[in-house]
């Protein structure tokens, strides 16, 4: 069985956001990371690679620029067998229509029986990439995730929804989304650490993958982005003393935003 | 003069993640991360309690290669020892007592049994060792005799072709909770050591307890009252005391890169605290007297991390001495101990409490002076090494 993983290389969440002088998402002067969601699409395909019948293997995808390799690594320290990068000065800018034309060529050059998502990146978050790509490659989609279960080539899946849990199955190949609610992504072992640097990464251009340059980057995007402000810096919020006027207070505040 | 945003970390001051390579930055962060999620959620609960899940804690160290992590084969990682004192330092910054814990498992029990043990020892014990399904702990000093083992009673004699062992060990970290004991006894022909399973018969290993220091840390009196073992218990590598010393040297190199991880810790709270407390009106970090002592401490921290990583080199090729390794543990911990109690000085009131880590720290750090050769027992190694005259006796 073949698993491959797609994983985006995203700036550190936690660190302040900066932008390029064309307005996209600077992600070549700041600390990425391998996108946290996609941390549990990596210990999902780990796990089915682990109870599988027969020989699985798991490669790692990525699409992004020189640094991107970084969220390979990761993965590979964590346990994957191989990885596969897409880098290409053209794809700078390129929205999730863009991105999924060439993850899609690239899946279907490396072939799979699974391809694995996140849920969501961790800087665009659209949660888009997992149906364009089934759509793409025309193969089921099982999205979102949060328990999974594999028999043959038979997947599984449950799909927490806000009114109901649905059960839903396909048959491989597939793509798969999971959840942060599916598992708990392990922590690279030592053994995966020194493994790593051993490990297969290829390198692929557009070229390779047959996609024509004016398909993707910014001048393809469906939208612009026309500016970007800073949002204003946080003013001391409002104190509501009580001297028993206190509940009068805080429902005045709220009916003047208009929260209540 | 308006603060700087963003302060440096204290061992950013000397670029001291320069020095790393990536791989021992990954293993590094892996530790500290386990330690965010894992350890320092609940060691001040384990110190004040005195209990720690030592089972559960001893899988989920295996799980993550950290028991015996130097050590080559038989289930275990083969790190450098330098990214094996990175991770020691990440436990440490997280608690002396789990960094003991790992220490004597790997270094001590460990250790022994790969160095000195036949293959089956090695193939019995090792594997469950690595993987945290055993743990071991290691019993060389006695109540009559620490900073100097030679002494030793506990005694092993022949009776056929078996051992038995009748004596007592003290202050012996993991002794309660361990699956296997390696016991050091005075045989006919010097000092031997001997894998002893801990549910032999004749041996017991009551609990320590009333302890000021190193609360998250098992330590224990081991009683082997005519315990009987088959010959091929004995380490068969390992004759005289050099034996024990070599472990020791193993576990101190450790200890070298622990007691920094705890120091980095202290001055990191410190500083995070003198920021945001309030003296006088102003931040307690914006008064001199208050940055003298940061800025001491921060070059004690610095000179001590590049200690540890000099030594970490030359261990990593072979060049190490334990001399160096003397001055390595003197100085190390002995400047840990200086900084966690400046902190608690920074912290005042609040940093009596078990609501920041500095005196558990510094509580801490006084059995790590005092284990693995004391202060004064490397002073007299280095003064020996100096003068070529021994001060011993
Ligand atoms: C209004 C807008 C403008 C944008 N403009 C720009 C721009 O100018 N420049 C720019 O660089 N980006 C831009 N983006 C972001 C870009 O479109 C998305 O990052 C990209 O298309 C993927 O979508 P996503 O991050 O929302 O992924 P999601 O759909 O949220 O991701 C779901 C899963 O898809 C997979 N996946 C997603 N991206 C990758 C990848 N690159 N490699 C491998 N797997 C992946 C992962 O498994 C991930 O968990 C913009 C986004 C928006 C909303
Ligand atoms: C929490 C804890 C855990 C421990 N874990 C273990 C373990 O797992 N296994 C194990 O075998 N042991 C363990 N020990 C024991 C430790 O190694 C000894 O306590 C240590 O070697 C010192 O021995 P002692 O306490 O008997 O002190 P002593 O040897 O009695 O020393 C008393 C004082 O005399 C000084 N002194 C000794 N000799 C000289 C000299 N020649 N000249 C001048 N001064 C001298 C010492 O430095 C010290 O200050 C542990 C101890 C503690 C506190």
């Amino acid at each position: 069985m073949k698993i491959v993983v797609c994983v985006k290389f995203a700036p550190d969440s936690t660190a302040p956001r900066k932008f390029s002088s064309d307005d996209t998402v600077d992600r070549v002067s700041v600390d990425g990371i391998l996108s946290e969601l996609d941390e549990n699409a990596v210990e999902e395909a780990l796990k089915i690679r682990e109870s599988a019948a027969s020989d699985a293997e798991v490669v790692v995808l990525t699409m992004g620029p020189e640094q991107a390799r970084t969220a390979i690594t990761k993965t590979l320290q964590m346990g994957a067998d191989a990885g596969v990068h897409v880098v290409d000065d053209a794809i700078h800018g390129s929205d999730s229509i863009a991105s999924s034309r060439v993850l899609a060529a690239a899946l279907e050059r490396t072939g799979f029986d699974l391809a694995v998502c996140g849920m969501a990146s961790t800087d665009g978050g659209m949660s888009v990439v997992p149906a364009m790509l089934a759509e793409r490659l025309g193969v089921p989609q099982l999205t979102m995730a949060s328990e999974v279960k594999v028999d043959g080539t038979a997947v599984t899946i449950r799909r927490d929804g806000e009114v109901a849990t649905e059960t839903v199955e396909a048959t491989m190949p597939l793509v798969l989304s999971v959840t942060d609610a599916a598992n708990e992504p392990r922590y690279p072992s030592f053994k995966g650490i020194m493994a790593a640097k051993k490990k297969p990464v290829e390198e692929l251009t557009l070229g390779d993958l047959g996609v024509d340059a004016g398909e993707v980057g910014s001048a393809a995007a469906w939208t612009t982005v026309e500016s970007i402000e800073e949002r204003p810096a946080r003013t001391a919020g409002t104190i509501v003393t009580d001297d028993g006027t206190g509940a009068d207070q805080l429902v005045a505040f709220l009916a003047e935003r208009k929260f209540v | 003069m308006s603060p700087i945003p963003n302060p440096i970390r204290p061992l950013a001051l000397l670029g001291i993640d320069d020095l790393l390579s990536e791989e021992e930055r990954t293993i590094r962060d892996t530790v500290r991360r386990f330690c965010d999620d894992r350890i320092r959620p609940q060691v001040a609960d384990w110190f004040e309690a005195a209990e720690i899940p030592a089972r559960d804690l001893a899988k989920e160290l295996g799980s993550l290669g950290l028991l015996g992590m130097h050590l080559e084969g038989y289930g275990c990682q083969g790190t450098s020892a330098t990214s094996y004192g990175l991770a020691c330092m990440e436990l440490e910054a997280a608690d002396s007592g789990i960094r003991s814990l790992v220490s004597v498992q790997g270094s001590l029990a460990m250790f022994a049994i790969h160095r000195f043990g036949s293959e089956e020892q090695k193939e019995q014990w090792l594997p469950a060792m690595a993987a945290g399904e055993a743990i071991g702990c290691f019993g060389l000093t006695e109540p009559d005799f620490g900073s100097n083992p030679a002494g030793m009673r506990t005694r092993a004699v022949r009776d056929g072709s078996d051992w038995v062992l009748d004596g007592t060990k003290l202050w012996i970290t993991n002794g309660s909770v361990a699956d296997v004991a390696i016991v050091w006894a005075r045989a006919d022909d010097g000092i031997r050591g001997f894998v002893v399973p801990t549910d032999s018969v004749g041996f017991s290993a009551p609990e320590i307890t009333r302890k000021l220091s190193l609360r998250a840390s098992v330590s224990s009196e081991l009683v082997l009252e005519g315990v009987r073992l088959p010959a091929d218990a004995m380490l068969p590598e390992a004759k005289g005391l050099a034996g024990p010393l070599s472990c020791l040297n193993e576990a101190r190199f450790g200890i070298v890169f622990g007691a920094m991880g705890a120091a980095r810790d202290c001055l990191e709270t410190a500083i995070d605290y003198s920021r945001s407390r309030l003296v006088f009106d102003k931040p307690l970090a914006g008064y001199q007297l208050t940055q003298r002592k940061l800025a001491d401490m921060a070059v004690e921290l610095g000179k001590g991390m590049l200690l540890a990583l000099h030594l970490g080199r030359r261990k990593d090729v072979g060049s190490i001495t334990p001399e160096q390794v003397s001055v390595g543990k003197l100085n190390n911990v002995r400047e840990a101990l200086a900084i966690a109690r400046e902190c608690r000085t920074i912290l005042a009131a609040s940093g009596v409490t078990l609501e920041y880590s500095v005196l558990r720290h510094a509580n801490n750090l006084e059995s790590v002076l005092t284990y693995e050769g004391t202060s004064e027992v490397h002073q007299l190694v280095i003064g020996q090494a100096l003068t070529g005259e021994s001060a011993f006796r």
